[in-house]
């Protein structure tokens, strides 16, 4: 039976030949993954599974404390100590601060997601590594408690939609740009319990980087996962990143979708996705006149270096707007070093910037850059649920590195053409 | 049997409005519950009656993957969430946590707020008690009344653990 990359991932995990779309199976699992705050919960639950004393394989469950790290308050601080004696008791995988980053920049740069493998994460960005040709999707605490016991998974088969782009990006478009678009065409619920694979000569152009930033944002169309083709690009960062094995599985030409979606290139400008949906984009330069008071320009969506390169080349040389804070959180220490060598940072300061320690922090609400009332911000985040940044009447508008960065120069949305 | 009232909400209720992500480091259910749908209405964790039942439209509990959404709510004494669909995390969660969901195509048009309703858990009827109206939710699929049959996820967990023969 012809199939689709993402059924045939399962398909290896559940031992089966063969599954369609609808089919519950139990999925072998090759990384766990949890955070600071899913796992404290998990933690709780694992000690109710009976029988369970021990995760299933400490090397392939991985905890990252990384959402209110370093320890914003004291309640923080309690949670972080005990999944920090669980992870060091079991001998998980663990990233302690100063060796830690954003969990779904750091895994694929540690290498420790590859292609055909099957990830599930206490955090429902985990869909990110579909940008390396991997399964993988968001669970809850319970989930991930029963995963650590099991080392499986159950899985409903997801029908798969096809995202096509076609053509050539147009100058200052990015990855983010593209998802933005394709959240706003399908609505934040278009993809529910649905894979989304994104194809077409317009994606073989994108970077890894920018791969990783469009799965990230697949749940915001409410989809399972979403997945890349493995290509030369793709095996060429995994190898930088490790030597361990991996299994590249594409779809077949006759697999079937529940639906194809063609976009063309062309119609697509760097986009801004307005309060309070992410899916409520427009094109930036139809953004009007809308006065800002914070830029963000990190988070596991745009952490990465290419990222942050973008936003350096925009700021070199100029000023932030005198009513605008801008913060710069590159997403794992590597990043951190190679900005820091790449001489981004030096850029960043010269600008007015603030550059934060690797965070989720002001993204959801955390800590390191929290809004006022009837604030606004440009972020290159993935939510701008109402409250999501802080106060309830603050605005939240999402974009890429390009439109950020641009956006901090002048005070106002805008794009980086407008410069 | 699950009576109460109809508290009644729009379609893509996320996880944030259910609980503020500030929120997040708090594992105390109790302690979470008073925060409830703070960001949505301050007034709402002190007005809510516990076994009433939420109403809302398509994709509830969009966003992100946080279990204390679906804790939190049953910390307040949500009877059951009723819904045409849930976002996939939420429902994975609220099952494996044992707060009661189930999908109605027509639950948003069929209930007001403040309505009486009620739900028979084993058969799926949903009744508006205001006006009469009978209504059947979705099945859930035969391995999640697995689920829901052997008490919760972590229960199906250990009898599987003690089947794999190897007690960990």
């Amino acid at each position: 039976m012809a199939m689709t990359m993402t059924e045939k991932i399962l398909a290896a995990h559940a031992g089966l030949s063969e599954v369609h779309p609808g089919q519950i199976i139990n999925a072998k699992v090759d990384l766990v993954l949890a955070n600071e705050l899913s796992a404290v919960v998990a933690i709780e639950e694992f000690g109710k599974i009976k029988g369970a004393v021990k995760v299933f394989d400490p090397r392939k469950v991985v905890i990252v404390p990384d959402h209110f790290t370093p320890n914003k308050d004291i309640q923080s601080a309690q949670v972080a100590k005990k999944v920090r004696e669980f992870a060091l008791a079991q001998r998980t995988l663990y990233f302690e601060v100063g060796r830690t980053g954003i969990e779904h920049v750091l895994l694929p740069e540690q290498g420790l997601v590859r292609p055909g493998m099957l990830v599930i994460g206490g955090d429902s960005h985990t869909c990110t590594y579909g940008g390396v040709g991997a399964f993988a999707t968001g669970v809850g605490s319970t989930d991930v408690a029963v995963a650590w016991a099991l080392g499986e998974v159950w899985l409903k088969v997801p029908p798969t939609i096809r995202l096509e782009f076609r053509g050539k990006k147009r100058p200052w478009v990015s990855g983010k740009d593209l998802i933005l678009y394709a959240v706003g065409r399908l609505g934040v619920d278009g993809a529910t319990y649905s894979a989304l694979e994104f194809t077409g000569e317009g994606i073989a152009e994108l970077n890894v980087a920018e791969r990783l930033t469009m799965a990230n944002m697949a749940v915001e169309a409410g989809a399972k996962n979403g997945i890349f083709a493995v290509d030369a690009k793709t095996e060429s960062y995994v190898r930088t990143a490790t030597e361990r094995p991996y299994t590249i599985y594409q779809s077949d030409a006759e697999a079937e979708y529940a639906e194809t979606i063609v976009f063309d290139l062309a119609d697509i400008e760097p986009q801004v996705a307005f309060p309070h949906l992410p899916s409520n984009n427009k094109p930036v330069a139809q953004a009007g006149d809308l006065p800002i008071d914070q830029v963000v320009i990190g988070s596991c969506t745009n952490g990465r270096i290419e990222d942050l390169r973008v936003a350096a080349a925009l700021l070199k040389g100029k000023k932030v707007h005198p009513r605008v804070r801008c913060i710069v959180i590159p997403g794992t220490q590597k990043v951190y070093l190679q900005a820091l060598q790449e001489g981004l940072l030096e850029t960043f300061i010269q600008a007015d910037c603030v550059v934060s320690t690797p965070t989720c922090g002001p993204c959801l609400g955390g800590h390191m850059g929290i809004l006022a009332e009837g604030e606004r911000c440009v972020s290159t985040t993935n939510r701008n649920f109402v409250g999501r940044m802080g106060h309830v009447q603050s605005e939240v508008y999402l974009a890429g590195p390009a439109v950020a960065a641009a956006s901090a120069l002048s005070g106002q949305i805008s794009g980086p053409q407008e410069l | 049997m699950i009576e109460g009232n109809v508290w009644k909400f729009g379609r893509d209720i996320d996880t944030d409005l259910i609980i503020a992500g500030r929120y997040c480091n708090i594992s105390d259910p109790d302690e979470l519950a008073k925060h409830v749908f703070e960001d949505f209405d301050p007034t709402f964790a002190g007005r809510f009656v516990p076994g009433d039942v939420i109403v809302a439209g398509a994709n509830f509990g969009c966003g992100s993957s946080r279990e204390v959404a679906p804790l939190c709510l049953k910390a307040a004494g949500v009877a059951a969430v009723v819904a045409p669909f849930f976002a996939r995390i939420f429902y994975r969660n609220a099952i494996n946590i044992g707060l009661p969901i189930f999908e109605l195509p027509d639950a948003a048009r069929c209930f007001g707020q403040g309505q009486g309703i009620r739900i028979n858990p084993d058969t799926g009827t949903v009744v508006n008690l205001s006006d009469g109206t009978s209504l059947q939710a979705v099945a859930f699929p035969e391995f999640m009344q697995k689920i829901i049959g052997a008490g919760g996820l972590l229960q199906y967990a250990g009898e599987r653990l003690r089947g794999q023969g190897n007690d960990r």
